[in-house]
């Protein structure tokens, strides 16, 4: 049983990445915010029954998932946008080419990392709906396992599998886009 | 990368996943939730698969662009402290804290 005049040394360390996490999932700065120390506070409430050497930061994640998914995702009334086009598979690495034909690919030398601005792959993310947000938001910007996805969300680990193979394509279809857009504008001017 | 039979790949023990499976397995791979058995496997397919081996690359390189460039947020001045004031807090006047 974990000692809650411990929380704070050993849970705190880990804000910035939640922080993140909750930009993510609120699309805003005032909710991420408030995200946040609601987790905390239902951390420090409830870390009696946190098992001490297991995972504390999948165990914080998991209750600030569980706080989007029940206050935040209601309160935010958007559309239960549960439908996603279907891309085809490697959507931006097979596209590529067209950027490049259009000039607005990479270079040989420059890499990813350069070519997407961060405002870009952050509206990437934070347009897809919430069912394929969620997976893609843990697995690919916080690294957790499927089955830790699996047990936040609750669903199966086939779900969370095909869940995050579509999200991604479309979020690289977005990403495509993006750059093609990009292109457009400074072409005109 | 190519599914066609005209693909220059050059894989052609049958024991070797061809590359649609190759293709199909990116995912698990990169996420690292392949069995060491088709880690082995697929291995082998990419070093005698230029095609495959660079949407391997492709994808892990964005894969890594998305998490370094999605995490960058600068928290609020004072959250930490916010936070942290809560703990040892009374709220609900219940005679515990919290």
């Amino acid at each position: 049983m974990a000692d809650q005049a411990d929380f704070a040394a050993e849970a705190m360390q880990y804000a910035p990445q939640l922080f993140s996490g909750a930009m993510r999932m609120t699309r805003n700065r005032g909710d991420a915010e408030d995200l946040v120390q609601e987790t905390y506070l239902k951390g420090y409430r409830s870390f009696h029954s946190f098992t001490e050497g297991t995972n504390l930061r999948a165990w914080l994640f998991r209750i600030m998932t569980n706080t989007y998914i029940n206050s935040y995702r209601a309160k935010q009334r958007r559309p239960d946008e549960t439908e996603l086009g279907d891309f085809e598979d490697l959507y931006l690495y097979k596209h590529l080419s067209t950027l490049q034909n259009a000039g607005l690919g990479r270079s040989a030398e420059e890499s990813l990392m350069e070519m997407l601005p961060d405002t870009e792959v952050k509206q990437a993310l934070e347009d897809l709906p919430d069912n394929f947000r969620l997976p893609v938001i843990l697995a690919d910007v916080e690294g957790f396992s499927y089955k830790e996805i699996a047990e936040m969300l609750d669903i199966p680990i086939g779900t969370v599998m095909s869940r995050l193979h579509r999200g991604r394509k479309a979020m690289q279809k977005a990403l495509h886009d993006y750059a093609l857009q990009r292109g457009l504008v400074s072409e005109k001017s | 990368m190519n599914d066609d039979t005209t693909s220059e790949c050059t894989i052609s023990d049958d024991s070797m996943p061809d590359c649609a499976e190759t293709i199909r397995e990116l995912d698990i791979f990169l996420d690292d939730e392949i069995s060491d058995e088709h880690r082995h496997a697929i291995r082998a397919h990419l070093d005698g698969c230029m095609d495959c081996l660079g949407a391997f690359d492709f994808h892990a390189e964005l894969k890594e662009v998305i998490a370094v460039k999605c995490q960058n947020d600068e928290m609020p001045p004072g959250l930490l402290s916010r936070i942290e004031r809560c703990f040892g807090t009374d709220f609900d006047g219940d005679g515990r804290i919290g």
